[in-house]
C-alpha cells in the first residue's frame, strides 16, 4: 500500500512534473519566476491549494460525477460526467476564495507574503490540470491527496529552480531579441531536457 | 619568432577601433593571446595571490583532460582491433587504412593508437570546425572576444560521444549546445548549464538509437556490443573484470571508459585548485550512500539494484561526469555548502537513475545536467541561510 503511494508521489513530482514534462501552468511559471523569494511563495501557496482541490474534486467525482455514482440517491442510471469541466473550475474557484479569506483571518502574514498570488491560482491551469488527470485516471482518494500534494510540490520545484537560474542572469548578457520572455523559454526548454532523464521511469 | 611579433604588431592598428578591419578584432586577439602573454605586467607588490586568469584554467583543464585523450585513442582502437580480429568490423575507409598500414593487431599498441585516432579525430575535428564557426560568428557579431572555454568544451564534447557517431550528428549537436547553452546568454561565464552536456542530452534525447543503442559502441556489424553497464541493465552479464573496468578497456564513448585517466586529471584539477575536491568528495559519497541503501534492500529481478559501489563508479561515465563535468567552475554551485549539497544531488541522482531507469543505464552526464539547474538555487538558499545566521548572530551588538 504504501509503496503505491510513494512510486505515486515520485512519479506526480518528477516524472511527470507539471511544468516541465506537460508545461501545465506555463503563465505564471514564465511572469512570476523572477525572484527565488517570490516564487518560493508561489510554489507553496500551489501547493497548499492543489493538495486540498485535488482531493475534494476527487470526492465530488466519485460520488455525484462519475456514471452511476449517484446511485446512493437511488438514480443509478445518471452520468453526470459532462459536468465535470465547469464543476471543477467552480470548486477550485471558490476553495482558493476561502483559503485566501481564511489567511487573511488566522495567517494575516503568511497571507500578505502570498498576496496577489493566491488569486492568480485560480487561473493556473497546473491546477485544473491536476483534478482532471486525477478523473482520467480514476484515483482512488487516498491517491488523490498524494497526487495533489506531489503534483504541486514538482512544480513548486520547476518555478524555484527556474527563479534561482534567472536570479543568476543577472550577468548574463542576451541579444536584444531575446531578452525578457525570450530567454526564460529558452531556460525553460534547457530545463525539461534536464528533467527527460526521468523519462522511462517505471513505477 | 620576432617577426611573428612583430607581424602582429605592425598590423594591430587595423583592428582598432577606427581600423579597417576593426569587425574582426576578436579574431586579432585570440590569435594574439594565444600566441603571446599580454605586455601590460603590473610592477611592483599587488594584492592579486596568483595570475590565474581564464585562459589559464581553461588550459590547465585541457592538461588534465590529456590522459583521457590517450584513453580514447588507445581504447576506441583497442576495442575496434578486437572486431575487426573477429572479422566482424563493417567495411569502410577506416579499415581499408588500417590494411594499408600492416593490419589490425590488438596486441600493438601503435596499431590500437592509429584506430583510435581514425574514429576519434574526425570527430574531434568537426566539433572544432562547427563550434569554431558559432564562437567566431557570435564574437564578431556580438563585439566579445573568443574564450578559451570553447577549447574545452569541443575537447569534453568527442570524449563523451560513442565511436560511431555519424560527423553530422556531432556536427549540429554542438551547435545546439553551444549556441543555445552558451552564446544567447551571453558566452563563457554567464551560461548556467555546461554546454558540451547540452550537446550531449540533445544527442541522448534527439538520435536515441545512435547514442544508447547496443551497437554503436563498437563498429562491428554482426555482432552487438553493449556497454557493460547496458548489459547489466537488462539483466545480462558485464563480462569484464573490476581491473579492465578501472583501466577503461571496455566498450563505452570514447574518453570516459578509464577511470584511472579521469584521477589524473582530478588530481590535476585539485591540485590547481580549478576543480574543487568538495564536489568529487561529495558526488562520491551521494553515489556510495544511494547504492548502498539500494544494495541493502536488494532485487531479484533487477541486477543493478545489486550492483556493488565500487563497480558503479569505474562503469559507464561517472567517473569522468565526476571528475571533469560537474567541477565546471560556471555551472556548478558557488558556495561551499553549496558544493557539498550540488555534489551529493549528482551522486545520488547518477545512482537512481542507473538502477531505476532502464531507459538510461548511461545516465551519469544527465545527472549532471540536473544539478547544474538546480545549483543557482542551492546557492540562493546556502547566501540567504549564512545571511539570516549573521543577523542572528550581530543582533546583540
Amino acid at each position: 500500500m504504501i509503496e503505491i503511494y510513494l512510486s505515486l508521489l515520485v512519479k506526480s513530482i518528477f516524472v511527470e512534473n507539471m511544468a516541465l514534462a506537460f508545461f501545465l501552468g506555463m503563465c505564471t511559471f514564465l511572469a512570476v519566476s523572477k525572484q527565488v523569494e517570490t516564487a518560493t511563495g508561489l510554489g507553496i501557496a500551489v501547493i497548499a491549494v492543489q493538495t486540498i482541490t485535488v482531493p475534494v474534486n476527487n470526492l465530488i467525482y466519485q460520488h455525484v460525477l462519475k456514471d452511476g455514482a449517484l446511485a446512493w440517491a437511488g438514480l443509478s442510471d445518471v452520468d453526470l460526467t459532462f459536468l465535470g469541466l465547469v464543476t471543477y473550475i467552480g470548486i477550485i474557484a471558490a476553495i482558493v476564495q476561502v483559503l485566501e479569506m481564511g489567511l487573511d483571518r488566522f495567517v494575516p502574514k503568511l497571507y500578505n507574503a502570498l498576496g496577489i498570488f493566491l488569486p492568480l491560482i485560480t487561473v493556473n491551469c497546473a491546477i485544473l490540470g491536476g483534478t482532471l488527470f486525477m478523473v482520467q485516471r480514476d484515483y482512488t482518494f487516498g491517491e488523490s491527496v498524494v497526487y495533489g500534494f506531489g503534483s504541486g510540490a514538482g512544480w513548486a520545484l520547476a518555478i524555484i529552480a527556474m527563479a534561482g537560474i534567472r536570479e543568476k542572469m543577472k550577468y548574463a548578457d542576451v541579444p536584444k531579441g531575446l531578452d525578457n520572455l525570450g530567454i526564460v523559454f529558452v531556460i525553460a526548454g534547457i530545463m525539461a531536457i534536464s528533467f527527460m532523464l526521468f523519462s522511462g521511469i517505471q513505477l | 619568432m620576432k617577426g611573428l611579433r612583430n607581424f602582429l604588431e605592425k598590423h594591430e592598428h587595423h583592428f582598432k577601433k577606427g581600423g579597417k578591419l576593426e569587425k574582426w578584432y576578436p579574431v586579432f586577439e585570440m590569435t594574439d593571446s594565444f600566441l603571446y602573454t599580454s605586455p601590460e605586467v603590473t610592477k611592483g607588490h599587488t594584492h592579486i595571490r596568483d595570475g590565474l586568469d581564464l585562459k589559464r584554467i581553461m588550459t590547465t583543464v585541457v592538461l588534465a583532460l590529456i590522459p583521457c585523450v590517450l584513453m580514447a585513442f588507445y581504447n576506441t582502437g583497442l576495442q575496434a582491433n578486437y572486431a575487426a580480429e573477429a572479422g566482424t568490423l563493417s567495411e569502410g575507409w577506416r579499415l581499408a587504412v588500417m590494411t594499408a598500414s600492416g593490419g589490425a593487431d590488438s596486441s600493438s599498441i601503435g596499431s590500437c593508437f592509429l584506430h583510435g585516432a581514425l574514429y576519434f579525430l574526425p570527430v574531434y575535428i568537426v566539433t572544432l570546425a562547427v563550434g569554431g564557426f558559432w564562437e567566431l560568428l557570435f564574437a564578431v557579431v556580438r563585439k566579445h572576444e573568443i574564450g578559451e572555454a570553447f577549447l574545452v568544451t569541443s575537447l569534453l564534447f568527442p570524449l563523451i560521444l560513442p565511436p560511431t557517431i555519424p560527423l553530422w550528428q556531432a556536427g549540429v549537436a554542438i551547435s545546439i549546445g553551444l549556441v543555445m547553452g552558451k552564446e544567447v546568454f551571453g558566452g563563457t561565464g554567464r551560461n548556467f548549464v555546461n554546454p558540451a552536456l547540452i550537446s550531449r542530452a540533445v544527442l541522448f534525447f534527439s538520435y536515441p538509437a545512435a547514442m544508447t543503442g547496443d551497437r554503436v559502441w563498437i563498429p562491428a556489424d554482426a555482432m552487438t556490443y553493449a556497454t557493460p553497464l547496458g548489459s547489466l541493465a537488462h539483466g545480462g552479464e558485464s563480462g569484464i573484470t573490476w581491473i579492465n573496468a578501472f583501466l577503461g578497456l571496455m566498450p563505452g564513448s570514447m574518453g570516459e571508459t578509464s577511470t584511472l585517466a579521469c584521477l589524473f586529471g582530478a588530481a590535476v584539477l585539485i591540485a590547481t585548485g580549478i576543480g574543487s575536491w568538495r564536489i568529487m568528495v561529495s558526488s562520491l559519497a551521494g553515489l556510495v550512500s544511494l547504492v548502498l541503501v539500494f544494495n541493502a534492500v536488494g532485487s531479484e529481478t533487477n541486477v543493478m539494484m545489486n550492483l556493488p559501489p565500487e563497480w558503479h563508479i569505474v562503469l559507464g561515465g561517472y567517473a569522468f561526469a565526476m571528475v571533469f563535468m560537474s567541477t565546471d567552475p560556471v555551472s556548478a554551485s558557488m558556495t561551499r555548502t553549496g558544493m557539498y549539497i550540488y555534489g551529493f544531488l549528482i551522486g545520488a541522482m547518477t545512482a537512481l537513475i542507473r538502477v531505476v531507469n532502464p531507459a538510461f543505464p548511461e545516465g551519469a552526464m544527465l545527472a549532471v545536467l540536473f544539478g547544474n539547474v538546480f545549483a543557482p538555487v542551492i546557492d540562493q538558499y546556502v547566501i540567504k541561510a549564512n545571511i539570516r545566521r549573521r543577523g542572528r548572530r550581530y543582533a546583540g551588538c
